[in-house]
């Protein structure tokens, strides 16, 4: 760990002002990722800016029905918020499917968004990574990859996106609000990650001292229902083999819309626009479902150890469409109460603390 | 004869928990020393190579960096013959990646790391070779496998009887690299004065690293000290001295009277503190159409490094566990660019159960049989390999025992029979066997005061299992006097020589100790007679076993598995777990539960999670830390139950226990294998098992 100074100001716009001036500086938030990176060398920020104060700490309702979540919300205060329970419980299981108690405890809905790929290459300096150190070779293609990338990968690096949050985020069509140099801007989540093409260094299109300040989620018409479903080496504590964040919205017996994002497939969460649109105004039927999922599996490349993701990919994806399109006849297709991750991870309320 | 149980048999509190749960109990790098320097090494980046220059120059002008340690101005050491590994920083050799070649010790740990990071090593690389492929022609015979064990055993033709079994089996059974990771990673603190040297150090075994050191630094024994009160888990990693220990010293030697504090950090556990090396197994089984095993052939392969021999035997169970007319073991290694393999919770056992276990579900298929009952009808009369009787074995007791509790009666044997909401029901069963050993050489001083109490003093280790209260246990009945009279003093080396505590044999080899110097106490007193002023003290060694050419000891136990397969994801989840154990008397079932319980877990962690995946490009193990390295979390854990025989046994030690460390991690992995066999109908024959066998592809 190399020194480094540590900084704070006194608002956004100070600490945006101050980052702006200390180009190899980085903001803090909970420090979860940051500060594990810099122990290893990986990150080397010479300055903190301490920004876990200045955001907002708050989920506020907005006047369209949606929420408005402080980039300083804890990932622990943001799950067991009541409005997002309530309108948005896809988000919540996505957060509670992520990290531990603990670590939810001190991350940051911003810092989560940007937390960066748990690739093993990209976490020991010893060996070449594009994304840690651009031109020094992806040692992940032709070596461990077993939780990497299947879609959208490059030839320069093949590294997944850790976050499950993001992913139910990208499902939720949720908007980012940043503060930069430059001003203020908003950015759909969607648009917020890259694909690693050439400069994998990048995972965001945020400019140096470009500070997230805020998350929005549009409101879900009423009575959507929403899945996170999350397949991984073990039960809690482990990042995603795949995941899957879906919405579905059906009347009759045919799919009136839908919304399909995954983790662990991609440097991004990734949306399903293809399987989307194979089953929008489609019947929601099995055949269908595997159809959808097959049709935007079909540009997958894989890697030898990875290539069970894409039947894992589409075995996930048509299991949470037909858990939202209703229990088969003779009951639930999951038993809750033995294997339901959601329920496994919900635990007791972490709304706050004891009196 | 087996002394008395008042105290022992007593599920009694541990002793040291009120402290560890309030944080007061000490660990090695906890105690409190003055004005400390820390130490952090310089890993090798090349697997195998020499090492041309170092240079300092930026480290050593850090403020706070007292000294960079290298190679040209460390202080010699003697290296103990086979103990290669402890060659650290002796010659410009890399024997593999990640090796220490370089060592800061500065004023603060955060320097130290820093300052290390500034150190530039050359290196001259050289071609290396760290993947054990089938291809190679450099196996060989291990020189010894475990003490006490044969090598190899040969008994009766194996080939012809395979050769003319009705059934026959043939099967490769893998097994992967895993890593103790204890929850206290390696420390010590070492203090080099004009008294001598003190070590603080977390470890199984305080004797055996004070002859360690004395001997690598030519000390007189007296000047070396050894204190190691209380161990966050160890599993076998802190058996020996390993080469944090000897960096630490060789750090202390350079800053007299200073202490040195250096604590591994995870990635550094991966390289730095052994591991239980892959294994390629090979199981022929010959047999007739109603189970009787005709013939048994195991062979077992795995690595070791190029500056240690060891070989993981999993051979070793497989002329205890059944009875074969003509039996042969095998077991080659191949010497490698990498670190040393060490043992691991029950080693060899472990491995090698998993794959006789699974042949065995697998021979019960073939026959049609139930697999209870095809190991009722193989059950030995005298230990098939040397032909010794058995002191006890309560194997098809923990079976019958087991499958009455677990409800085995009601299975339908067909596999893929059950499906409930979406998850593929399966149950599966393993015996597990591990020796009863009995370790020669610990030696207890007991010392008796006027006022009624005892002081029992003996360099024993408490690793987390509950020594600090079981041996009190012991100690009580072996003096006839309630517990709350013993006052007993462990993990010094200020107290009496004792054995490490590994291979299940803490209790059995401390408490025979233990019961000698008790009984010379009684004999010195006399009958009635009552404590001078000035107390009295007795030391005594552990005497040789008599039956030890008599009896072949070993403890069996029953393991049995439900599994759930996910039929969409193929994800498996264990919801239940039971273990029937016989392992001679219970000093203490609640710490002996725990002992059983944590070694199931581990073996549920090693069925479904554990694999330290080596890149052969590097030479290092890439999954370095516990967010790669998966090892069960709570979540996984469902319901597991621990159930004793009460057992008898004359013939094992004063005490009549067996130990109980290692017992519960065998069989695990085989039991929850065939379970997922049972639920699937899929054969998985390599750990772990994950989703992407058992995926709907």
């Amino acid at each position: 760990m190399r020194p480094f100074r540590y900084e704070r100001a006194d608002d956004v716009a100070g600490a945006v002002a101050l980052l702006a001036r200390e180009p190899e500086g980085a903001f803090l938030g909970g420090g979860t990722n940051l500060v594990d990176l810099m122990r290893l060398d990986v990150a080397r920020p010479d300055v903190l800016v301490d920004v876990r104060r200045l955001t907002s700490g708050r989920v506020e309702e907005l006047a369209d029905g949606g929420v408005r979540i402080g980039a300083a919300v804890p990932n622990s205060d943001l799950a067991a918020d009541p409005l997002i329970r309530d309108r948005y419980p896809v988000l919540s299981a996505a957060l509670l499917s992520g990290a531990s108690g603990q670590l939810r405890n001190l991350a940051t809905t911003g810092g989560n968004l940007l937390q960066r790929t748990r690739c093993v290459y990209f976490q020991n300096v010893t060996t070449g990574c594009n994304k840690r150190q651009p031109g020094s070779g992806c040692s992940a293609i032709d070596g461990y990859h077993r939780e990497l990338g299947i879609l959208g990968t490059s030839p320069a690096c093949v590294a997944t996106h850790p976050s499950d949050m993001a992913v139910a985020m990208v499902a939720l069509e949720a908007v980012v609000h940043t503060l930069g140099p430059d001003g203020g801007r908003s950015i759909p989540i969607a648009e917020l990650y890259r694909l690693p093409g050439q400069d994998p260094q990048y995972d965001t299109v945020l400019e140096h001292g470009e500070l997230i300040t805020a998350i929005d989620l549009p409101p879900l018409p009423h009575g959507v229902r929403g899945r996170y479903r999350k397949v991984r080496d073990r039960a809690s504590y482990a990042f995603a083999l795949v995941s899957v964040a879906a919405i579905l919205d059906v009347a009759d017996g045919m799919v009136r819309d839908v919304r399909i994002a995954l983790g662990g497939v991609a440097h991004r969460p990734w949306r399903a626009r293809i399987a989307e649109d194979t089953l929008r105004g489609g019947p929601a039927t099995q055949e269908r479902f595997r159809e959808a999922a097959e049709a935007e599996l079909a540009e997958a490349d894989p890697l030898p150890g990875n290539a069970f993701k894409v039947p894992l990919a589409r075995n996930t994806i048509v299991r949470t469409l037909l858990d939202l399109a209703g229990p088969p006849p003779g009951g639930p297709a999951t038993d809750p109460a033995i294997m339901d991750p959601e329920l496994e991870e919900s635990g007791p309320d972490p709304s706050g603390p004891p009196a | 004869m087996t002394i008395p149980a008042r105290a022992m048999g007593e599920a009694i509190d541990r002793v040291d928990g009120p402290d560890k749960v309030r944080g007061l109990a000490r660990y090695a790098f906890e105690h409190p020393v003055d004005r400390p320097a820390y130490l952090y090494p310089v890993q090798s980046t090349v697997a195998r190579g020499r090492v041309i220059g170092i240079d300092c120059r930026q480290a050593s002008s850090i403020p706070g960096v007292l000294l960079v340690l290298n190679q040209y101005n460390a202080p010699r050491t003697n290296i103990p013959a086979g103990q290669g590994e402890l060659n650290i920083l002796q010659s410009d050799r890399v024997a593999f990646r990640n090796q220490f070649v370089a060592g800061v010790i500065a004023e603060t740990s955060e320097i130290a790391r820093h300052a290390a990071s500034l150190v530039r090593v050359d290196y001259q690389e050289e071609p290396h070779d760290v993947e054990l492929g089938g291809d190679r022609d450099d196996f060989r015979v291990p020189t010894s496998i475990a003490p006490q064990f044969p090598v190899e055993v040969n008994k009766g033709d194996v080939d012809a009887a395979l050769e003319s079994a009705p059934v026959r089996l043939d099967r490769i059974y893998l097994t992967p690299r895993q890593y103790h990771n204890a929850m206290e990673p390696h420390t010590t603190i070492a203090l080099w004065s004009d008294e001598g040297l003190a070590l603080y150090v977390s470890t199984q075994g305080v004797s055996r690293i004070h002859d360690v050191v004395a001997g690598l630094f030519g000390l007189e024994p007296a000047r070396v000290r050894v204190i190691s009160p209380n161990v966050g888990g160890a599993f076998g990693s802190k058996a020996h001295a390993n080469p944090d220990i000897v960096l630490t010293l060789l750090a202390a030697r350079m800053v007299p009277n200073r202490p040195v504090k250096f604590a591994l950090t995870r990635q550094q556990m991966f390289s730095q503190a052994g591991y239980r090396p892959p294994t390629v197994q090979r199981i022929q089984l010959g047999a007739e159409r109603d189970g009787r095993i005709l013939a048994l052939s195991h062979s077992s392969t795995s690595p070791t490094s190029k500056l240690e021999e060891y070989a993981e035997h999993s051979t070793r169970p497989t002329s205890t566990i059944y009875a074969a007319p003509n039996l042969r073991t095998r077991q080659r290694v191949a010497s490698l660019d990498i670190p040393t393999p060490c043992i691991m919770r029950a080693p060899g056992d472990c491995p090698g159960m998993f794959a006789i276990e699974c042949a065995m579900d697998e021979l019960a298929v073939e026959c049609g049989l139930d697999p209870i009952e095809l190991r009722v009808r193989n059950e030995p009369e005298v230990h098939p390999g040397t032909g010794l009787p058995f002191s006890s074995r309560n194997l098809i007791g923990c079976l019958r025992e087991g499958a009455e509790r677990f409800g085995w009666e009601a299975r339908d044997p067909r596999p893929r029979s059950r499906n409930e909401f979406g998850w593929l029901v399966g149950t599966g069963v393993a015996a597990a066997t591990y020796p009863a050993l009995r370790y020669a050489g610990s030696v207890a001083t007991i010392r008796a005061d006027p006022d009624g109490r005892y002081t029992v003093l003996i360099a024993a280790a408490d690793l987390g299992t509950g020594t600090w209260t079981a041996l009190a246990q012991v100690a009580a009945d072996a003096l006839g006097v309630p517990l709350s009279s013993v006052d007993l003093r462990i993990g010094d080396t200020a107290y009496q020589w004792a054995t490490l505590a590994g291979g299940s044999s803490g209790i059995a080899s401390w408490g025979t100790a233990i019961c000698e110097a008790a009984g010379q106490l009684r004999d010195r007193l006399g009958r009635g007679g009552s404590v001078p002023r000035q107390g009295v003290e007795v030391t005594a060694r552990a005497p040789e076993n008599p039956y030890a050419n008599q009896y072949a000891t070993h403890s069996f136990g029953a393991q049995f598995a439900e599994v759930r397969v996910n039929a969409d994801t193929g994800e498996v989840r264990v919801p239940r777990l039971l273990g029937v154990f016989a392992a001679g008397r219970i000093v203490n079932p609640k710490t002996a539960r725990s002992q059983l319980l944590g070694g199931m877990t581990m073996g549920l962690s090693m069925a479904l999670h554990e694999e330290g995946v080596l890149d052969s490009r590097f030479g290092h193990v890439v999954n370095q830390d516990l967010a790669a390295y998966h090892v069960s979390c709570n979540a996984d854990v469902g319901e597991v139950e621990v159930c004793f025989l009460e057992e008898d046994d004359p013939y094992v030690n004063p005490m009549g226990v067996k130990g109980v460390g290692e017992l519960g991690i065998v069989g695990t992995a085989a039991a929850i294998a065939n379970a997922v066999y049972h639920a699937t109908g899929a054969r998985i024959r390599e750990l772990p098992i994950r989703l992407d066998t058992l995926l709907a592809w």
